[in-house]
């Protein structure tokens, strides 16, 4: 992993691709100093800010540097051998503060296959518009990170057997709730918007609403499983 | 990417009507301290654009900081005070004028930096600065409105918070504030004198223009573009200059990654832009540098035409 500067108060964390963006986010998620002021996953970074009046760059950058060493030693070892660093600064315990990742059941979605890109999809993979939905459903998906617009997730796929590119022509009006893929995503509209990905379907859960106390459905790390509506 | 997430100024939680907006100029909004922490489900900080100034006018009025102010760009906002308020302009050089109900009472003309009395019926009118682009408008108490996401702030790139202000809009003022206000008057922002000087820190992407990119940064002169905003101020190559070209071999597309505000962001044009506090999230364009948190300030009053020099600060 390495480590840029980024202004007086942000380091950019560079890791080769966004399963190594996330579980790196995860993990700095698990046990994050009050100094922290924003996580921010993305497809092989992971960018952090951090309150400069009240901790250098180098202790910051320290901090990253020791969080993710712990989470590739947790990869390779088995879990209750590798503990996690404690900083002076913050307690020794996980558990003690409240983490946005938690590997919970993943959210179903309910999908209607009838995007107007289904067939072209299935044309651009050479198969069938049910090997799409078949794919589509029978995978667990994982939000990588947010972008584009707010509660709007990047979904990674266990296989990448659905990697289209992004339509020639963007369209000026896609509805709220398409799913769509492009670039070895999936992503769903949480609202009217204009776009340029594949879209396969609809679904007519609430992506984003303000006043929930998780406003994204889908905040990076969430995993995904699609249900065919019948 | 706008609409539906608008939610009405006026009348908001806990709030007394204060003022009757006459008249809203280009471009009036409701910010403050901005919404930190929600980057991760692409939602911006957003807030006050001139974060020094936007603090000063809470100062000057014996605000809580973080308390809502309007943010006036380009002057033109007219309101009438329907009770007693006590209100102080900051940030760009601007005459306020205020037209007393009392017919016996002579007009009162002010620079901003300073806070004074309205009484009901007093209307109160922000000129166009005479240089830079943005005031801020504060009243002790603060403007109350519906928080979103925990902030008042008026967020353009996503939609969240306030909509901007419109003739006939009736905004409400809380009535919870600090002890006396601490400072008395706010010194306003020297001339220019030749082009606005913005200190930057060099990076992450600077490998991407190599040192001759860095130093074709510092040596030209910019101009700012007519197209900036609060997502964002362009600046393009003064008379003859050429935008900044990418070192051999980074040709390609740099995947999206986390913004901040200050980055300053090489398009394929060459002509950077400099982020201010409704930047998206994330952006697929190398970031060069990194403006100072005071540089970030001094863009948000940058208008077009202005000239721009960028100065190297080390950490």
């Amino acid at each position: 992993m390495h480590i840029r500067r980024m202004g007086e108060s942000a380091l950019l964390a560079e890791v080769p691709d966004a399963r190594a963006a996330v579980e790196l986010y995860g993990r700095l998620r698990v046990d994050t100093p009050e100094w922290v002021v924003e996580l921010v996953p993305a497809a092989c970074t992971v960018l952090l800010v951090f309150d400069c009046e009240r901790i250098g760059a180098s202790q910051a950058g320290a901090w990253l540097a020791a969080t993710a060493a712990w989470a590739r030693g947790a990869r390779s070892t088995s879990r209750h051998e590798s503990e996690p660093p404690a900083p002076a600064s913050v307690a020794a315990d996980p558990r003690t503060r409240s983490g946005a990742v938690s590997p919970s059941e993943p959210v179903e979605i309910l999908a209607r296959y009838d995007g107007p890109d289904l067939g072209e999809v299935a044309a651009l993979l050479g198969i069938g518009v049910d090997e799409v939905v078949h794919r589509h459903t029978g995978q667990l998906w994982t939000s990588a990170f947010i972008g584009f617009a707010p509660g709007f997730a990047y979904l990674m796929g266990e296989h990448e057997p659905l990697t289209v590119p992004r339509r020639e022509t963007p369209r000026t009006a896609v509805p709220a709730g398409s799913i769509a893929l492009a670039a070895g995503f999936c992503g769903i509209y949480p609202r009217a918007s204009p776009g340029g990905w594949h879209l396969i379907g609809t679904t007519e859960a609430r992506l984003w609403d303000v006043g929930r106390a998780q406003p994204a459905l889908l905040a990076p790390g969430t995993r995904v499983r699609f249900v065919r509506e019948r | 990417m706008s609409g539906e997430a608008w939610v009405t100024a006026g009348l908001g939680p806990g709030g007394l009507a204060g003022f009757e907006v006459v008249a809203s100029g280009a471009l009036t909004l409701l910010q403050d301290a901005g919404r930190p922490g929600y980057a991760h489900l692409g939602v911006t900080t957003s807030g006050a654009a001139d974060r020094g100034a936007y603090a000063a006018a809470n100062r000057l009025v014996g605000n809580r900081p973080g308390a809502a102010c309007l943010e006036v760009t380009f002057g033109g906002l007219r309101m009438r005070a329907l009770r007693t308020a006590f209100v102080a302009v900051t940030g760009a050089p601007a005459t306020v004028l205020v037209h007393r109900a009392r017919a016996s009472a002579a007009p009162f003309e002010s620079p901003s930096g300073y806070a004074f009395t309205l009484f009901a019926g007093d209307v109160m009118e922000v000129a166009a600065p005479t240089e830079g682009l943005r005031n801020y408008l504060a009243v002790r108490g603060g403007f109350a409105a519906e928080p979103v996401l925990g902030s008042r702030s008026a967020d353009v790139l996503s939609g969240l918070g306030p909509a901007p202000l419109e003739a006939g809009d009736i905004l409400s003022v809380s009535v919870e504030a600090a002890d006396w206000p601490p400072d008395a008057f706010i010194p306003p922002l020297l001339p220019n004198a030749g082009p606005v000087r913005l200190r930057l820190t060099r990076g992450p992407r600077d490998d991407w223009f190599g040192d001759r990119g860095w130093r074709a940064l510092l040596d030209s002169l910019w101009t700012v573009s007519a197209d900036s905003n609060r997502v964002g101020v362009r600046v393009s190559p003064s008379e003859g200059g050429v935008g900044l070209r990418r070192a051999p071999g980074y040709d390609g597309e740099l995947p999206s990654e986390g913004m901040v505000a200050g980055a300053v962001q090489v398009p394929p044009s060459g002509h950077p832009v400099l982020f201010l506090r409704d930047h998206p999230v994330t952006g697929g364009y190398p970031v060069i540098g990194v403006l100072t948190e005071a540089a970030v300030d001094r863009a948000a009053q940058l208008r077009p035409g202005d000239d721009v020099r960028f100065i190297e600060t080390r950490r």
